[in-house]
C-alpha cells in the first residue's frame, strides 16, 4: 500500500489572520480511514482542503498521489445545486470530466441506489430530508470511484440516529471500493467509531497533539460502541484533546 | 370574509375618490378643459379606445423589444465581467455613470443619432438604456452568488471556465436575473414613455404621444384617459411578471 496523500512540515497563513495551521506532518495511506479531531478553529477544515488540493500550503510540501477526478469531498452541508434533480447532481462530476450524458446518468442512479436512495433520482434537493440530501451528497462523492474521499464534518447537522446509521453506511460503502478516507469531526465517539486512526489537533493554529489507533475490524461489528477498545480509544482522544487545549499557542 | 374585505378595500377607496372628484367638479363648476369630471374621462376613454389600445400596444411593444435587447446585452456583459475581475473594474464606473444620467438628458443626442426619419429607433435605444442597469447589476451579483463549496467542487473536478459559467454560475444566478428582469421591465416602460415625450413628434404614436397631442389641444379628458390606460398597463405588466417570477422561482427551487 502506498501513500495516498502526505503533508510534510506544512504551514498555512491567512492574510490578516496569521497562522491557521501547522507545522503539521501527516501521511495518509491508501485505503486507510483517518479522523481529524480538534477544537473549533484549529484548522481542521484547512487541513482537509490542503489534502484535497483545493488550497496551497504557505510553507512545506503536500504530496498527492490521486490524479484529476480521483479526489472527492463531502462538505458540511449537502451542497447540492437546487436547480438540478438528485440524479443530475450526482452525475455532475462525471459530466464535468467528459462522460456521455446517458452513461453519467446511469452511473448516478446506481450510486444513488448504493447509498439507499433508489427511486429518488428525479427529486429535487428541496424535496429531500436532511439525511437524504447528505446521502445524495455522498453518492456524488462516490460516483467517480475516488481514491481519496474527504468528509468535512458531514453529519454535524443531522440528528443522532441519522448520523449513526450514516456512519455504518459510510463504512459499508468504504469496504466496497476501499478509498482512503479523511474525515473531520469534533465528535470524539464518531471519530473512534469510524476511523482506524485518529489524529488529534491542538487549539489553533493546529498542530498534531497525538494519534490514537483503533485496533478493531472495519466496518464495525454490531455493538462495537460497548467494546473496551472503543471506549478506551474515545478516552485517549478526549485526553489528547484536553492536553491540546491547554498547550499555549 | 376578511379576504373579501381585503379585495374590496382598494376598490372602495377608488370609488370614494372618484365620487368626491365628480361631486367637486359639479359643485364648483370648474371648466372641463381644466379639470374634467371622471364621467367625461370615462366617456373619452370609451370613445378613444380604438386609438388608445393600438397606442398602448405601441408603447408596450417598444418596451418589450427594449427589455429583450437590454437583457441580452446585460447578461452577456455580466458573464464577460464575471470571467475577468480587471474587466469588471473597468466597466463598473462607466455602468454607474450611465445609470445616474437621466434619460431625458441623453434623449436629444440619441434622437439626433437615430436620425429624423427613425425616432422609433431612438425610443427603443433610450428604453434599453434605462432597463440595462438593473439587469446587469442583478446578473453580476447573481453570477457571484453560487455556493462557494459548489465552486470548490468544480475546482476539484477540473471544470473549465465555460463549464463553470454554464453549469454553475448562470443557473445559480437565475433568481437574481428574474428580479432584474422584473425591475428592468417596469423601467423599460417608463423609459419608452419618457423617450416618446422627448421625441415629441408624431413619428412614434405611443401613449405618450396621445397625452402630448391631447394636451396641445387642451383635451384634458383625453389626457387623463391615456394616463389611466398607461397606469393599467403598468399594473398589468407588473402583476404578470410577479406571477412569472414566483412560478420561475418555484421551478428553480424545486418546490
Amino acid at each position: 500500500m502506498g501513500s495516498a496523500v502526505a503533508l510534510e512540515e506544512v504551514e498555512v497563513d491567512y492574510r490578516g489572520r496569521g497562522r491557521a495551521l501547522g507545522p503539521v506532518s501527516l501521511d495518509i495511506e491508501d485505503g486507510e480511514i483517518v479522523a481529524l479531531v480538534g477544537p473549533s478553529g484549529c484548522g481542521k477544515s484547512t487541513a482537509l482542503r490542503l489534502l484535497a488540493g483545493l488550497e496551497p500550503a504557505t510553507r512545506g510540501q503536500v504530496r498527492r498521489a490521486p490524479g484529476r477526478g480521483e479526489t472527492s469531498v463531502v462538505f458540511q452541508a449537502p451542497t447540492l445545486a437546487p436547480w438540478m434533480s438528485a440524479a443530475a447532481n450526482v452525475a455532475l462530476p462525471l459530466e464535468l470530466s467528459g462522460a456521455p450524458k446517458a452513461e453519467a446518468r446511469a452511473r448516478a442512479l446506481e450510486a444513488l441506489e448504493r447509498v439507499g436512495l433508489a427511486g429518488a433520482g428525479d427529486s429535487r434537493p428541496a424535496q429531500l430530508s436532511g439525511g437524504m440530501a447528505m446521502r445524495a451528497s455522498l453518492a456524488r462523492a462516490l460516483v467517480t470511484r475516488p481514491r481519496l474521499l474527504m468528509l468535512d464534518e458531514p453529519f454535524a447537522a443531522l440528528d443522532e440516529i441519522t448520523r449513526r446509521t450514516l456512519a455504518d453506511d459510510v463504512l459499508a460503502l468504504w469496504s466496497q471500493t476501499r478509498p482512503a478516507i479523511v474525515f473531520v469531526t469534533h465528535n470524539v465517539e464518531e471519530a473512534a467509531y469510524m476511523a482506524g486512526r485518529i489524529v488529534v489537533l491542538t487549539r489553533g493554529p493546529g498542530r498534531i497533539a497525538g494519534e490514537v489507533r483503533v485496533e478493531a475490524p472495519l466496518p464495525r461489528p454490531a455493538g462495537f460502541r460497548t467494546w473496551p477498545v472503543f471506549t478506551e480509544a474515545a478516552e485517549a482522544v478526549s485526553a489528547l484533546l484536553a492536553r491540546g487545549a491547554e498547550a499555549a499557542p | 370574509m376578511n379576504r373579501l374585505a381585503d379585495a374590496l378595500a382598494p376598490l372602495g377607496l377608488m370609488l370614494l375618490l372618484l365620487a368626491a372628484w365628480e361631486l367637486a367638479c359639479r359643485l364648483t363648476g370648474v371648466p372641463a378643459y381644466f379639470l374634467p369630471p371622471p364621467s367625461r374621462v370615462a366617456a373619452a376613454a370609451v370613445s378613444g379606445l380604438p386609438v388608445l389600445v393600438p397606442a398602448a400596444w405601441n408603447t408596450l411593444s417598444v418596451a418589450l423589444v427594449a427589455l429583450a435587447l437590454a437583457a441580452g446585452g446585460a447578461i452577456a456583459l455580466a458573464v464577460l465581467v464575471g470571467l475577468s475581475p480587471l474587466l469588471e473594474r473597468a466597466v463598473r464606473p462607466l455602468a454607474s455613470a450611465l445609470q445616474v444620467t437621466p434619460v431625458v438628458a441623453v434623449a436629444p443626442l440619441i434622437l439626433i443619432w437615430a436620425g429624423i426619419d427613425h425616432p422609433e429607433r431612438a425610443v427603443i435605444a433610450l428604453a434599453v438604456l434605462v432597463a440595462f442597469f438593473p439587469i446587469f447589476s442583478g446578473a453580476v451579483t447573481g453570477l457571484r452568488s453560487a455556493d462557494p463549496d459548489l465552486e470548490r467542487l468544480f475546482d476539484l473536478y477540473g471544470a473549465g471556465r465555460l463549464q463553470r459559467v454554464m453549469r454553475l454560475r448562470l443557473p445559480a444566478a437565475v433568481p437574481f436575473l428574474m428580479e432584474g428582469l422584473k425591475v428592468g421591465a417596469g423601467l423599460a416602460i417608463i423609459g419608452a414613455v419618457v423617450a416618446e415625450f422627448a421625441a415629441g413628434s408624431g413619428g412614434v404614436r405611443g401613449l405618450a404621444w396621445q397625452i402630448l397631442d391631447a394636451g396641445n389641444k387642451l383635451q384634458t379628458d383625453r389626457m387623463i384617459a391615456a394616463l389611466v390606460v398607461l397606469a393599467v398597463m403598468g399594473v398589468a405588466v407588473h402583476a404578470g411578471l410577479e406571477r412569472l417570477e414566483r412560478a420561475g422561482l418555484r421551478w428553480w427551487r424545486g418546490r
